[in-house]
C-alpha cells in the first residue's frame, strides 16, 4: 500500500494527526504531507498570559516543521483549493499535491473585519483581542497604561475556539488589577451573545457564580453589531450600548478562506461538515476534518483535538484498508478554567452529558467545577504536555479519548 | 414537558415554549405563536425567515443561528432584528414550530 494523506494545517490537530499515522501506519504504508502557510506554530493557550504579563510572548513560538516526525513532509504554501472531483489540492506557487485522503485540520480564522467598526478607530488603541499574537502583546502594552476606568470583555458571537478563554481572561483582569491596588478604579463587564455565563446550564452557574463573587458584572444575550472605538461603546444588534474605556473583543470566526472557494468542501461559515463520531465527510467519504476546522457542535479546543485524534487516525486506516469505520468520537472536552489568584476549575464533559461538578477523572482526582491551586498547576502542566505528548501525538498519561463518567455528581441547575 | 394550543390544536412544547415535534406545526398556528412573541403581524419578509427556518431544520436537524440566518436566508442580521427584535434566531425558531436551536459550545 503506498497511498497519499495530504494534512491541511499544521497547528495542533494537523501535527498531532500527522505524526500519529506515521507512527501508526509508518513509511511503507502511507506517505504523509503537511501544508501550513507558515513556520510559526504559536502554543495558543498562552495567549491568555501574554496581556497580564504572565507569559513571554517569544517563549511560545516554535518551528512548524520541527514538531513532525522527520519522514513528515512539510510544505509551506498558502493552500489555494481543493478540487474535491480530482482528488487533488492547489498551493501557491502552482503546486498540486493529490491526495487518497484528505484531512482537513486548517483551524478557525478570527474575522474582525467582519464586524462594523471593530477594525476601525480605536483599533489596537483601546480596542483590542488576545486571541491572536499581536493582539495579546498590543493588550498587555494597555493594560500596563490603564489608570482606571471601564473594561469590557466581549465575545461577537459563537462559534469560537476555547469558549471559556474570554471568561478567563476576565477572572484574571480582575486579579490583574488588585495586584496592582487599583481593582476599585476598574468596572469589569462581561458580554455575551449568550443567555448566562456558559452555555451548559450546571457550568454557567458555576461561573456565573465566580463572575459575581468577582464584582464583574454580566451582560447576556448581546449580539455585537458594532464598536464604536473613538465613543468607546459597544452596541448590539437589537440596539443596546455597553459603554467602555478598554474593550477586549473576541472577534467572529470562520473556516479558513480557501474553504469558500472549494466547491462542496465546507458550510456556510467555512467549518467542514462531518460525521460528529467518525469525522468523515458526508458526501466525500476520502475526506475527514479534526479540530477547530469541523463544523461539530462540540467544543473548538486543543484537547477535543486530541480525543479527535485517536478516532482519527483509526478510521483512516480502515479506510484505506477499505473496511467500515468503527471508531467513534464522542465530543469529550476536557478545560482547566484559569480563575486567578494561583486556582483554576477543570470542567470535562461530551455530546451527551455536561459538565458535571466531582472529580476527574474517577472519584479520587482534581476536583470538578470548583477552583483549586491542582487545577492551576493542571494548567500549567499543560503546556509541557502540548509540546511533548499531545503535538507527538501520545497518549496522555490518565487521560483517555472517552470521557470518565466516575467521579462525576449528576445534578441539575 | 407542557402543552401549548394553537389553532384549538394541543402541542407538545418544551419548558421555553419551543415545538418538541415540528410536525405538529401548521402555518395556522404562527400568527398566534408570533402574537405571543410581541409580533403583532407576520409580513412577507417574516414568512421568508419562517420557511427558511424549517427548511434548514428539515435538512440539518437544528435550526440555524443567527449569524447563519444572516449569510444565507437572504435577510441580513440588521433586518432581522427589526423583524424580530428579541432576538431572530430564538423567535423565529419558536414561530416556525421547531426545536431552540442548539448553539455551539
Ligand atoms: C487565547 C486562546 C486560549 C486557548 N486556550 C486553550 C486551552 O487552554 N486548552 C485547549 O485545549 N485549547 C485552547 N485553545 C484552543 C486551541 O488553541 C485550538 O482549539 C487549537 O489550536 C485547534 O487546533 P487546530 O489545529 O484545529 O487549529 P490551529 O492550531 O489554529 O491550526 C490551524 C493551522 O492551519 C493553517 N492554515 C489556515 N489556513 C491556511 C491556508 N490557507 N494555507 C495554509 N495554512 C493554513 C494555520 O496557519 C494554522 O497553523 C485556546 C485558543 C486561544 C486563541
Amino acid at each position: 500500500m503506498d497511498k497519499r494523506i495530504v494534512i491541511l494545517g499544521g497547528g495542533t490537530a494537523g501535527t498531532l494527526t500527522a505524526n500519529r499515522l506515521q507512527r501508526t501506519y509508518g513509511e511503507r504504508e502511507c506517505r504523509i504531507t503537511v501544508v501550513d502557510q507558515d513556520d510559526d506554530h504559536v502554543y495558543q493557550p498562552g495567549l491568555l498570559f501574554v496581556p497580564f504579563g504572565l507569559a513571554q510572548p517569544q517563549h511560545l513560538v516554535r518551528s512548524r516543521p520541527r514538531q513532525l516526525h522527520a519522514a513528515i513532509d512539510y510544505k509551506m504554501a498558502q493552500i489555494e483549493r481543493v478540487d474535491l472531483d480530482a482528488r487533488a489540492v492547489h498551493l501557491s506557487g502552482g503546486i498540486r499535491l493529490a491526495y487518497d485522503v484528505l484531512v482537513v485540520a486548517t483551524g478557525a480564522a478570527l474575522l474582525p473585519e467582519e464586524t462594523e467598526g471593530l477594525t476601525g478607530p480605536g483599533w489596537g488603541e483601546n480596542v483590542f483581542t488576545f486571541y491572536d499574537l499581536p493582539g495579546a502583546v498590543g493588550l498587555h502594552g494597555a493594560l500596563e497604561q490603564f489608570q482606571g476606568g471601564r473594561v469590557v470583555v466581549n465575545v461577537a458571537d459563537l462559534p469560537l475556539k476555547c469558549p471559556v478563554a474570554p471568561l478567563e481572561f476576565a477572572f484574571l483582569a480582575d486579579w490583574y488589577f488588585q495586584r496592582r491596588g487599583i481593582r476599585d478604579k476598574v468596572q469589569l463587564t462581561y458580554v455575551t451573545p449568550l443567555d448566562a455565563a456558559f452555555t451548559k446550564p450546571v457550568a454557567a452557574e458555576a461561573l456565573g457564580g465566580l463572575l459575581a463573587e468577582k464584582g464583574i458584572e454580566l451582560v447576556t444575550e448581546f449580539t455585537l453589531g458594532q464598536v464604536d472605538g473613538t465613543g468607546g461603546r459597544l452596541v448590539s444588534y437589537d440596539e443596546r450600548e455597553v459603554p467602555f474605556d478598554l474593550a477586549v473583543v473576541v472577534p467572529l470566526h470562520g473556516g479558513a478562506a480557501y474553504v469558500g472557494r472549494s466547491q462542496g468542501l465546507g458550510d456556510e461559515l467555512g467549518f467542514i461538515p462531518v460525521d460528529p463520531h467518525s469525522l468523515q465527510h458526508p458526501e466525500h467519504p476520502d475526506v475527514f476534518a479534526i479540530g477547530d476546522a469541523a463544523g461539530l457542535l462540540a467544543s473548538k479546543a486543543g484537547s477535543v483535538a486530541h480525543f479527535e485524534g485517536e478516532t482519527l487516525v483509526h478510521n483512516i486506516g480502515r479506510f484505506l484498508a477499505g473496511q467500515p469505520l468503527d471508531a467513534t468520537f464522542d465530543g469529550h472536552t476536557n478545560c482547566f478554567v484559569e480563575t486567578g489568584y494561583h486556582k483554576a476549575l477543570l470542567i470535562d464533559f461530551n455530546y451527551d452529558t455536561e459538565p458535571l461538578p466531582g472529580h476527574f477523572p474517577a472519584a479520587v482526582g482534581l476536583p470538578l467545577l470548583k477552583e483549586s491551586h491542582a487545577n492551576h498547576l493542571g494548567k500549567l502542566a499543560f503546556e509541557w504536555l502540548y509540546w511533548h505528548s499531545l503535538l507527538p501525538g501520545r497518549e496522555l498519561p490518565g487521560i483517555g479519548s472517552a470521557m470518565p463518567e466516575r467521579g462525576k455528581n449528576h445534578v441539575h441547575a | 414537558m407542557s402543552t401549548a394550543t394553537y389553532d384549538d390544536n394541543a402541542v407538545p412544547v418544551d419548558d421555553e415554549g419551543f415545538f418538541t415535534e415540528p410536525d405538529r406545526w401548521t402555518e395556522a398556528m404562527a400568527e398566534q405563536i408570533a402574537c405571543e412573541a410581541g409580533i403583532e403581524e407576520l409580513t412577507e419578509r417574516h414568512w421568508t425567515v419562517i420557511r427558511f427556518m424549517r427548511e434548514q431544520y428539515a435538512a440539518k436537524g437544528t435550526g440555524p443561528t443567527v449569524r447563519v440566518l444572516g449569510k444565507t436566508s437572504g435577510v441580513t442580521v440588521k433586518e432581522l432584528y427589526q423583524l424580530f427584535p428579541k432576538g431572530p434566531a430564538k423567535t423565529a425558531a419558536k414561530i416556525a414550530g421547531i426545536p431552540k436551536p442548539r448553539g455551539c459550545i
